[in-house]
């Protein structure tokens, strides 16, 4: 059951870092100054709201999001409340790994795309996301591996999960064997997911 | 086929280009010179809008580029083809894609693609290599890559921007050999700018010398190998005639 509860928690943050973070934080990059769609206004405004959301203390955000959270899910507890936090955290924190992911492209890509007629979705999806799609891969394994930890804590608004269970049943209860034990399987599913993002990333790395 | 009329651009109060006119005749293979910083990229980059003039027009074909919008522009350029010093291929696809790719942006169908890129390939002596990837190539065969998918689309134009600074001499040679072909065969018309006396020498037939962001002089280098002045006397077109040294950089 708990396990379950953080896969979900999890498993959505990563699905709106996906469709959500990613293009957010391609946007950022296009709206860089000296880039493709350099707009001083929405990248100041992007990065500025990407900036506060990853500054809050996460256990905070959660407490603020609270009204939001109600307002949108027609409650503020149980996992599926408090998927949402963490589902914004998710887009914040990966956007702007994707945003520097595409800074690490060589603007000679970018310009030698321009200098063949692309438009900006040619050049987003044939040339920036192949160029890019190792560091997408590691930045996406890095971001899921915080969003296990963020989970941890969901259990302050019933979200529950593994780290609630940790906490509820090994540590109040005096436990410390089942903690042990939770802390294991959270470091062996790290190790995993970590070790299958470098091996991915590797293997479509050609550069 | 390409005519710059009174082009100016500059990087906040520097002038880069000072109000600068130049026509290249189709067909010709055209050198741009100059020392480091006397514009001559900036100059070349203006012809497919990479660079937007602040003032002036570049015209091709009778339509003013710098008028026309996006669509528009993305259009002209695939045929206005352009190589560089650095290559720019795409490290994470192969050889192949790197040359389809410019096809895919001309929404060419993926059986006409095949064809097309396999003949561009060929023209250039990299059949053989068509899976590998670039990490896996010498910088003449990168650059031998840039060359054909510069030209699978078939362009009138072809912009060269320092294509061989990066390359040894011999490799060097053998690169302009391959645009001389493509010059002759497809009858492309061929900017080339480059800071090197030799190549410039030895593959333009009429040369824009640059300095300060200025045309200092247009020399015509005839096949015999005299050279006659356009205008003026400079101190470059001297070398050129000399062959002294040979690196104004």
């Amino acid at each position: 059951m708990a396990i379950s509860e953080s896969s979900i928690m999890v498993g959505f943050s990563v699905i709106a870092a996906l469709l959500v973070g990613l293009p957010i934080g391609t946007f950022l990059f296009l709206c860089r100054k000296g880039q493709l769609l350099e707009n001083r206004f929405v990248f100041s405004s992007l990065n500025l709201i990407v900036n506060i959301i990853r500054s809050f203390p996460f256990l905070l955000l959660v407490i603020f999001m609270i009204p939001f959270t109600r307002f949108v899910m027609g409650t503020a507890i149980g996992t599926a409340a408090a998927t949402l936090p963490m589902m914004v955290i998710a887009i914040a924190h990966y956007s702007r790994l994707v945003e520097q992911s595409l800074l690490d492209v060589p603007k000679g890509v970018i310009h030698a795309a321009v200098s063949m007629g692309a438009s900006v979705k040619d050049i987003i999806f044939k040339f920036l996301y192949v160029e890019a799609r190792s560091a997408l891969v590691l930045s996406m394994t890095t971001s899921t591996i915080s969003f296990i930890s963020y989970s941890t804590i969901m259990g302050v608004v019933g979200g529950g999960g593994i780290g609630d269970f940790a906490i509820r049943y090994g540590y109040l209860q005096y436990r410390t064997d089942l903690m042990i034990y939770i802390i294991i399987i959270i470091v062996i599913f790290v190790q995993l997911i970590q070790y299958a993002g470098i091996t991915l990333a590797r293997k479509i790395d050609k550069r | 086929m390409i005519t710059l009329h009174n082009v100016t651009k500059r990087y906040g109060t520097f002038k880069a280009i000072q109000s600068i006119s130049l026509n290249i005749k189709a067909g010709e293979i055209h050198g741009i010179i100059g020392a480091s910083g006397a514009g001559k990229s900036t100059l070349l980059r203006m012809m497919n809008l990479l660079e937007k003039p602040d003032e002036g027009d570049v015209i091709i074909n009778n339509k003013k580029l710098n008028h026309l919008k996006g669509k528009e522009i993305r259009h002209i350029r695939q045929f206005l083809g352009m190589i560089f010093q650095g290559y720019h291929l795409v490290g994470n696809k192969t050889v192949f894609d790197n040359v389809a790719v410019a096809l895919e942006i001309a929404k060419i169908t993926k059986k006409d693609r095949t064809e097309r890129v396999m003949e561009s390939l060929r023209f250039v002596g990299l059949e053989t290599h068509k899976d590998q990837y670039p990490s896996q190539l010498s910088g003449g065969q990168k650059q031998r890559v840039a060359i054909a998918r510069a030209i699978v689309n078939n362009p009138k134009v072809l912009l060269c921007d320092e294509p061989t600074s990066a390359l040894d001499s011999k490799t060097t040679t053998e690169i302009l050999e391959v645009l001389k072909q493509i010059n002759q065969q497809f009858n492309v018309t061929i900017v080339i700018v480059s800071h090197e006396l030799e190549v410039i020498r030895s593959l333009a037939e009429r040369v824009t010398v640059m300095a300060d962001g200025q045309i200092y002089d247009v020399v015509d280098i005839e096949p015999t190998g005299v050279n006659k002045i356009e205008k003026g006397a400079a101190a470059f077109v001297e070398q050129l005639k000399s062959g002294g040294d040979t690196n104004l950089s």
